[in-house]
């Protein structure tokens, strides 16, 4: 049995208390007014110490990136009007949501991708996998709270609280003909519906699976195992349609006039790899503490290649929507990359080498894989990668030119990986590290490369 | 230097990989290893080095991708500017991502064919060249293990024996 130490969980309630304060710092310093919002774009503008005020918390790079943006606003500001003053406020005003909507949709999707893993692995009757089957189910404990939370987020903007998503103010679906067309499928009761009616679908899984696994512990027969199986296999089935919609739900109706026909794999793909490299990470911390004794190299080694594989896939449909819309250059289609290149060039692109060309690079060495540095030091970019990636997915349609990764966005990071480390290692002292009573387990203790 | 060998034929994958093993704990030198299938770990248990293949699979990878970066620029930017997808920016760094696919297809190209090529050189493969194998049952579902001889017929024969031989052979030097 694993014990939560207090180091580990005194570091989780660390990052959430900082986490918090840096979330209500970035709602109390929204601006209220729209004079405020003019006052502040001015002085972001204006004033040149700011940007080393912001130094600490972000990288070099990110302040270069801040410039350019500072001169975006310079210009815009030449030729403001009334009307671009209240969209400048607004999106001043969706910051701190956005930032906070972020990163719990970015933590809860590392639990919803594991889950996803775990159930391939399930389905698949996987033979080398079984030793870490505890640990995927310990980070999956984090769907329902992580999931209540992003839920409780998509309510509350419903309720107009915040503006995230414009097509729920009904002035605007008034004025707009687009928008307006869509209103059957996006409207507030049935998205909420949809979002409350997928969490269940998928918390329902991990309950049962959970269920059957714990059982099968203690088990004399394979019937659990037998049960696990059907339900992994039918509950794909129910992921791969329900995770599409949620990502046009959640993600893509942020900006409600842009589509993307393969934008439901783009989204799990992301959550797939980020899902794999933390089930990597964790498996290789509890080792370091001397659990998961039984896990040897070669299940590290095969994390690292499906880190490796997914990472190159991620790429693969990143790329295939991005070509065809730059390729094809229809108006309606392309701002959404224009946006990017332009306000946001250096995440944009930043994250394509941290998603891409590093674990492509570090990972492609045989030996690498089964080195755990090398792992580790991957797995962290990559997972810093795709919370760049969620950012890109939302804050451009959120804040637009207005974004930065300051004291919010940290915060909000800090937060949920908070409650995600005290969570999930709270989850992992539930139950015993092996599953001992699983008919793959001997393989899996034996399996080598 | 003694050339003289003998042939041992085992029936089975894991009979053969512990005979491996064994032959090699008492310091006998086994030649060969001829099997009908890839046999898992046999290599290690053999103690052959480790394959470069890979790394020269990476070289050729690179050799790929900046043949077709030198090309492509060469065609669509310097010898016939393209006007690619309505933007004429005759910039090759602006017009990538059109050329990605070429990147990554002459890339995964020359990295396949080269370590083909390799691979038969190396292993002295060409078309029409006669089978090398002493005994056509190794095609078919037996493996043979071929250790050199030192005089030391009587012993090695007890121990092959032993490692679960099915037949045990001397075949006569047919080397002129």
């Amino acid at each position: 049995m694993y014990t939560f130490s207090n180091k580990l969980r005194n570091l989780a309630f660390t990052f959430m208390v900082i986490g918090l304060a840096g979330l209500v710092y970035g709602f109390l310093s929204a601006p209220k007014t729209i004079e405020e919002a003019k006052a502040m774009v001015a002085a972001s503008h204006h004033d040149a110490g700011h940007g080393e005020d912001h130094a600490t918390t972000t990288t070099h790079a990110d302040e270069a990136a801040h410039g350019s943006e500072h001169g975006a606003a310079g210009h815009a500001e030449e030729g403001h009007d009334a009307s671009h003053d209240e969209h400048v406020f607004h999106q001043l005003q969706n910051k701190p949501w956005a930032a906070l909507y972020v990163a719990a949709f970015f933590f809860f999707m590392i639990s919803l991708g594991v889950l996803a893993f775990y159930a391939i692995n399930r389905a698949a009757q996987a033979g080398w996998s079984p030793v870490l089957f505890r640990v995927m189910e310990g980070i999956t404990a984090y769907l329902l709270p992580g999931g209540i939370i992003v839920v409780i987020i998509l309510a509350l903007s419903g309720f107009h609280l915040n503006h995230l998503f414009i097509w729920m103010d009904p002035e605007v679906v008034a004025h707009d003909k687009l928008i307006a067309g869509k209103v059957g499928f996006l409207n507030v009761p049935f998205f909420l519906g949809r979002a409350v009616f997928f969490l269940a679908g998928w918390t329902l899984y991990r309950f049962i699976s959970r269920k059957y696994s714990l059982a099968q512990d203690e088990a004399g027969d394979d019937s659990n195992h037998v049960k696990n199986f059907r339900w992994s296999a039918g509950f794909l089935v129910f992921f791969i349609v329900t995770e599409s919609i949620m990502s046009w739900d959640w993600i893509m109706s942020i900006d409600p006039h842009w589509f993307s026909t393969l934008f439901g794999w783009y989204v799990f793909a992301s959550m797939f790899v980020t899902g794999i490299t933390v089930i990597a990470l964790i498996s290789i911390y509890l080792k370091s503490k001397g659990y998961l004794e039984f896990v040897n190299d070669s299940h590290i080694h095969d994390l690292g290649k499906f880190m490796f594989g997914v990472s190159v896939f991620w790429t693969y449909l990143w790329f295939s929507q991005f070509m065809l819309i730059w390729y094809s250059n229809i108006p309606e289609e392309v701002t959404y990359f224009i946006t990017r290149i332009e306000d946001y060039n250096l995440p944009f692109f930043g994250m394509i080498a941290m998603n891409f060309l590093f674990p492509l690079l570090i990972l492609m060495n045989s030996d690498y894989k089964r080195t755990n540095y090398f792992v580790v030091m991957a797995g962290i970019v990559i997972v810093l990668g795709h919370y760049l990636d969620v950012f890109n997915m939302i804050m451009p349609s959120a804040v637009g030119d207005q974004w930065f990764i300051g004291i919010p966005e940290v915060g909000g990071f800090l937060f949920f990986l908070g409650l995600f480390i005290f969570i999930v290692f709270t989850a992992l002292t539930k139950a015993p590290l092996l599953a001992k009573g699983d008919p793959y387990m001997g393989e899996s203790e034996r399996f080598h490369y | 230097m003694s050339n003289q060998v003998i042939h041992a034929l085992y029936d089975d994958d894991d009979t053969l990989l512990s005979a491996v093993k064994e032959v090699r704990a008492n310091k006998h030198h086994i030649e060969e290893v001829y099997t009908p299938f890839p046999v898992h770990g046999l290599d290690k248990a053999m103690g052959l080095n480790e394959t470069r293949i890979a790394i020269m699979a990476f070289i050729y990878g690179c050799i790929g991708f900046t043949v077709a970066v030198t090309m492509i620029n060469y065609i669509m930017i310097v010898d016939w500017p393209q006007n690619i997808g309505g933007k004429p920016s005759f910039s090759f760094l602006e017009n990538m991502p059109a050329f990605v696919p070429v990147m990554f297809e002459m890339t995964v190209f020359f990295a396949a064919h080269l370590m083909v090529i390799t691979f038969y050189l190396r292993s002295r493969l060409w078309p029409f060249k006669e089978a090398e194998n002493p005994n056509p049952l190794t095609t078919d579902d037996m493996f043979l293990m071929e250790v050199e001889l030192h005089d030391n017929e009587k012993e090695l024969t007890a121990l092959l024996k032993k490692t679960g031989a099915v037949e045990i052979s001397i075949p006569e030097n047919t080397e002129e």
